[in-house]
């Protein structure tokens, strides 16, 4: 029997929503359940007390912190790096294998595991430069891991800049780098932040790279400086979930809960400044 | 007085001759109308005289162009000071997305005036000599990119002269506009010359014979001829030249 084309379009159509519905369920449903089960834990003394009892009770402070100095750290290094580099190859590389080189390695570096990150940084950062397991090694190895995701925003951005505009300021006796100082860089900036913001959104969730080179078990005092260790959210969750026993899973949601929540911030504030950009963009 | 000489300049993308053997000289504040075909090369002509073409990947230049006597394609000149003293009109209106006023400061500027009274002045000048200070002068913080299409083109020639050049190279200056904004920025062209070496590159021939005191008619990268604008439009000597501008090929 042949179907009639508009059957086949009702059941293509079927098909397309249908999967597109499957794409949502999960994201709702972890959702769901985090607000559900974690949300009861979360109060002022959950986000600014220290843990208490083998981490089954008081808050998790610490971690939050942690998170929030890998965080900086990994901006610190990252964003500088990964916008020259992307500034060097839109602007002044040419085209030669040399090039192609460097942007092969870059599409590579985004596919390595996260893990190999952490073994990298500790073999490197942490054993080799032995600045021991710390903020520091800790915010290299994040940064190393998200700088192809910075470099090829930017590079995006940079090159989304209209010719027209570089023209016009070299023709007025503008030397390159003066233009693209004034000239094409304020106009990648939203680009080269939204980026920026997704790769830190990504580091600041990552479990594997900060287990060898300065994540803490336990450990119920801020760090002093960049060469302590400290805890952070995804292996204080990580630890909670598979480390301690009789913890109960209002912690465990509750920690999940807060770092999802940290993570949905950052993505939240880069989709503001893209609307922001959209909004504001006359070209 | 030659403001420009142009000798035996050969320009190559990769293999392709895109301009042979162009001997021209210029003269100081007339208006040279280069016209011809598409793809004839005049635009790549117009390009060399700023060195706009060195930004483009595998271009290779033989010749001598003077300015003001000196070489251009002499490796010791200095791009910044040449494209200050050549300036250039693009085909589409590029202003940058700043306000008016920031777009006129911007060459002074980024070549070090910080003084605010002084880049005033540089303002009110520039646009005064466009004729757009009487509509803007109370809206010179407003978003460049907003003004209307002749408008913008106006600031553009008003941030080029901001930055004080002897040449203005115009490529295509009106084929974004409309008749009327056209009209007007030819008389604008008029006026200029008093101040300035004008070359325009131009589709449009009845443009080219209205405002131009010499005219270069170029064909497949060579110049087929150049002269008085008048006799070049009444009486051309090459057969070519006459043919196009008669409108049987372009």
């Amino acid at each position: 029997m042949r179907i009639s084309s508009k059957t086949a379009q009702k059941i293509a159509f079927s098909f397309l929503g249908l999967a597109a519905v499957i794409v949502i369920v999960p994201v709702i449903v972890i959702f769901a359940i985090l607000i559900q089960k974690g949300l009861p834990a979360i109060n002022w003394q959950f986000l600014t007390a220290m843990p208490r009892m083998g981490m089954r009770a008081g808050g998790i402070f610490p971690a939050i912190m942690g998170t929030i100095y890998l965080v900086l750290g990994t901006i610190v290094v990252a964003l500088p790096i990964g916008v020259l580099a992307a500034i060097y190859l839109v602007e002044y590389a040419r085209r030669n294998w040399w090039t192609r080189m460097i942007e092969v390695a870059i599409v590579n570096l985004a596919g390595v595991p996260s893990v190999v990150y952490g073994l990298f940084g500790m073999g490197l950062f942490v054993i080799f430069l032995k600045f021991g397991a710390s903020i520091l090694s800790g915010s290299l190895t994040l940064s190393i891991m998200i700088l192809p995701v910075i470099i090829t925003a930017s590079k995006e951005a940079l090159s989304s800049v209209p010719r027209s505009f570089r023209e016009a300021s070299l023709a007025l006796g503008v030397s390159k780098w003066q233009t693209i100082r004034y000239v094409v860089l304020p106009n990648a900036l939203p680009g080269i932040l939204t980026g920026t913001i997704l790769g830190i959104s990504r580091a600041a969730g990552e479990t594997a790279p900060i287990l060898f080179t300065v994540a803490a078990f336990y450990l119920p005092r801020l760090p002093k400086s960049i060469f302590d260790q400290c805890m952070a959210l995804p292996y204080h969750l990580y630890v909670l979930s598979t480390q301690v026993p009789n913890v109960s899973q209002k912690v465990q949601y509750g920690t999940a809960l807060v770092l999802v929540g940290l993570v949905f911030i950052l993505n939240f504030f880069a989709v503001v400044i893209r609307s922001y950009m959209r909004s504001k963009k006359q070209w | 007085m030659n403001k420009i000489e142009i000798q035996n300049l050969n320009l190559f993308y990769g293999t392709f001759q895109a301009l042979i053997d162009v001997n021209i000289a210029i003269e100081e504040k007339m208006i040279t109308a280069l016209i011809g075909p598409s793809g004839c090369g005049k635009s790549t002509l117009l390009r060399c005289l700023n060195r706009m073409n060195d930004l483009i990947d595998g271009v290779r230049i033989t010749g001598k162009i003077l300015v003001d006597g000196s070489n251009i394609y002499d490796a010791k000149t200095d791009l910044i000071e040449l494209r200050k003293k050549v300036g250039m009109v693009f085909q589409r209106p590029n202003p940058f997305p700043l306000s008016i006023f920031d777009n006129i400061a911007y060459g002074p500027r980024t070549h070090g005036l910080k003084n605010r009274n002084e880049l005033e002045e540089i303002v009110e000048n520039a646009l005064s000599r466009v004729h757009l200070w009487d509509a803007l002068k109370d809206k010179l913080d407003r978003f460049a990119l907003n003004l209307s299409l002749e408008q913008q083109q106006r600031l553009c020639i008003a941030r080029l002269i901001a930055v004080t050049p002897d040449v203005v190279l115009m490529d295509e200056p009106c084929s974004a506009l409309d008749p009327v904004a056209t009209g007007k920025i030819e008389e604008l062209m008029y006026e200029l010359k008093r101040h300035y070496t004008i070359l325009i590159v131009t589709h449009n021939m009845q443009q080219a014979a209205r405002v131009s005191d010499r005219t270069g008619f170029m064909l497949l990268g060579k110049l087929m001829e150049y002269g008085e604008t008048g006799q070049v439009f009444t009486s051309p000597k090459e057969k070519k030249t006459e043919e196009y501008i008669t409108g049987r090929y372009g």
